[in-house]
């Protein structure tokens, strides 16, 4: 059996009359890249902290690797944060900061040395050491935060939104790069993101939050093809429900539905469908988004609602894509594609 | 109108200009004042006196420089000062810290605002009423040696010990609220990230928030080192026979002018260099 690196159980958190987290269950794995994706304000920095130490839960149990920890201080909990805003401290170098760990915990000064030196070398930062946090950009900065983390290899490191204050071509680059340190040393991460492309392209297990609760736990394809619930169907992925009336005429059983839009064909109004597994509706061209490698689509259903569908420009061009607003056509996907989702009552 | 516009854009093109100008009036008032004053101080360090008539005689020398060097009660009373205004520095720094780190960090936040303020209502005080109150509590049979009494010890009485006691008093405040705002700014994150990594309260408390409150510690000394070395009239309240550069300044102004200009200028060039001292922690830029 593979071990635990984390436990949540019935973990809440009060601020006064707020509650940020209202009932956490949640169990990750050793070795894992687990990511909490959620809205602003849903409870994932808190439940981080509490983790990490910073804030005492209001109820429920935290356990790392087997070992109950929920009263103990940061500095008694093996693990490590990344902090959103880095918090390096502005008075060391650089290896000064990322060889604090390893002076608190008495390690020999020879040792930090070549210790702080070899995480530099992990994150490419070789020959920063001796500058200051002022005098590194902001990605530079962020992978200092990481070897700070990261040279005391604690069992779990926590990030919160490492990457949020990066411009996106940086961040698509620590994408990569954090997933590959991750696979080489082996450590539980725990990465909070409101970013769910972040979340779906980096993680092993996906958590989704929503007003301090877990909607669903589940490997990025579960989550995205297989939505739990209405809020996790929109806020993963572009929202797109067939509901009430309008899913009752057109999938031909009561519920709300979640189609992917990129699972949806766009045809001519009079075209058939292709095989008896496959569903359709008409509907008028609301709205056509060119984005260059993509179209979408925005179709008023004659039926009542309205769905999006992604079509790869394989051979249009934004020119023809143009004229397609306000004409009708038949949208068709494969049933298996139009996901029962369960409605919490 | 056309004529402002222009005016203004390139006065806005030209930040260096506009700040000369801007700058300027104050700076040379500023320049005539001080330094102005400063230099006649400076210079008529270098003349002397007849000492039947006490007048004074415009003459070149250093006569009065060697003096301060060579005479032992001159000698004794700079390094008195100086030492003085150490003593009052590091205590004030030493009751500061604690003060400062329970406004900024303890106290709930909603009443760190009526502490700031609290700190700040002896300076409003007059500063005789202030010096008056210390002779009160440090005369005989007075609030010290009442408070004292129990554990068989009496008040410090007139003297250094109560001048040091007394300058503490009353600069405190310069001291506490540097610090003050430097913890108050001081990011919890930075702590957070402190114990995360393995670290207790005091090791937090040596390697992070010291170090980057020290800058302001060094700041508030500028003000507590500077006022003391300056003061001459709590020492004539409180000191009994007690005697400070100030107070030999004043006793030369009638006989000796220059002799006086010339202890005067030890103050001066002492903080000169303290400044320059404190100038290495980054205390200046942070005042
Ligand atoms: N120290 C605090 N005092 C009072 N309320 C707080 C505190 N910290 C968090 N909250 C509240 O708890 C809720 C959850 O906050 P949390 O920071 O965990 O959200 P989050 O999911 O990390 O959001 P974001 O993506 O914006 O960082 C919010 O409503 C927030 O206002
Ligand atoms: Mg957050």
């Amino acid at each position: 059996m593979e071990g635990m690196a984390i436990r949540l159980q019935g973990l809440r958190k009060s601020f006064g009359e707020t509650t940020a987290v209202a009932g956490v269950d949640l169990e990750i794995r050793d070795g894992e890249f687990f990511s909490m994706l959620g809205p602003s304000g849903s409870g994932k920095t808190t439940v981080l902290r509490m983790i990490a130490g910073f804030e005492a839960p209001s109820g429920g149990r935290i356990e790392l690797a087997g070992q109950e920890v929920t009263g103990l201080a940061p500095f008694e909990r093996d693990v490590h944060t990344v902090f959103q805003d880095y918090a390096l401290f502005p008075h060391m170098t650089v290896e000064q900061n990322v060889a604090y760990g390893l002076k608190v915990r008495k390690v020999p000064k020879a040792e930090r040395l070549v210790r702080a030196r070899k995480a530099l070398a992990e994150v490419r930062l070789e020959g920063f050491g001796k500058r200051r946090p002022s005098q590194l950009s902001g990605g530079q900065r962020q992978r200092v935060a990481l070897a700070r983390a990261l040279v005391g290899r604690p069992r779990v490191l926590l990030l919160d939104e490492p990457l949020g204050a990066l411009d996106l071509k940086l961040r698509e680059q620590m994408q990569v790069e954090l997933k590959a340190l991750q696979r080489e040393v082996g450590i539980t991460f725990v990465f909070v993101t409101h970013d769910q492309e972040e979340a779906l392209t980096m993680s092993d297990r996906i958590a989704v939050f929503h007003q301090g609760r877990i909607e669903q736990v589940g490997t990025p394809a579960e989550v995205y093809e297989r939505p739990a619930t209405p809020f996790v169907a929109s806020f993963v992925g572009t929202s797109n429900l067939l509901e009430g009336e309008s899913a009752h005429r057109i999938v031909g059983t009561p519920g709300t539905y979640s189609i992917r839009p990129e699972k949806i064909r766009v045809l001519k109004e009079s075209a058939e469908a292709d095989q008896p597994e496959h569903a359709t509706a008409v509907g008028t061209v609301a709205e056509v988004v060119y984005l260059g490698d993509a179209t979408r689509f925005l179709v008023d259903l004659d039926a009542g609602g309205r769905l999006t569908a992604l079509q790869q420009n394989l051979e249009t061009s934004s020119e023809d894509v143009a004229a397609y607003r306000g004409t009708r056509v038949r949208l068709q996907w494969h049933r298996r594609h139009a996901v029962a989702v369960p409605v919490p009552d | 109108m056309a004529l402002i516009t222009r005016t203004a854009g390139a006065l806005h093109r030209r930040p260096r200009l506009r700040l000369t100008l801007l700058l300027t009036a104050p700076l040379l008032w500023l320049a005539v004042l001080y330094l102005g004053s400063l230099s006649v101080l400076f210079v008529s360090a270098f003349w002397t006196t007849n000492s039947f008539t006490s007048e004074v005689v415009k003459v070149w020398s250093t006569d009065n420089f060697h003096e301060l060097f060579t005479v032992p009660v001159f000698r004794q009373v700079i390094l008195r000062s100086i030492g003085v205004a150490l003593a009052v520095t590091a205590l004030c720094a030493v009751i500061a810290f604690p003060l400062a780190f329970y406004t900024a960090r303890v106290a709930k936040p909603k009443w760190r605002p009526l502490l700031v303020v609290a700190i700040l209502t002896p300076l409003w005080a007059s500063y005789l009423v202030k010096v008056y109150a210390w002779r009160l509590i440090l005369s005989e049979g007075g609030l010290a040696d009442w408070m004292l009494k129990p554990f068989g010890l009496g008040g410090p009485g007139y003297g250094l010990t109560a001048a040091v006691l007394t300058l503490t008093y009353l600069w405190l405040p310069y001291m506490i609220l540097p610090i003050h705002t430097a913890l108050e700014q001081l990011p919890a994150n930075l702590l957070d990230a402190s114990a995360d990594l393995g670290a207790k309260g005091w090791r937090t408390f040596r390697s992070v928030v010291l170090p980057m409150v020290l800058p302001s510690v060094a700041a508030g000394s500028v003000f507590t080192f500077s006022l003391s070395l300056g003061d001459y009239i709590t020492v004539q309240i409180v000191g009994g026979k007690t005697q400070l550069i100030g107070n030999l300044v004043y006793s030369n102004i009638e006989l000796n002018l220059p002799m006086a200009a010339a202890l005067g200028t030890v103050p001066v060039v002492v903080i000169v260099l303290y400044l320059l001292a404190m100038r290495r922690t980054g205390a200046l830029s942070s005042l």
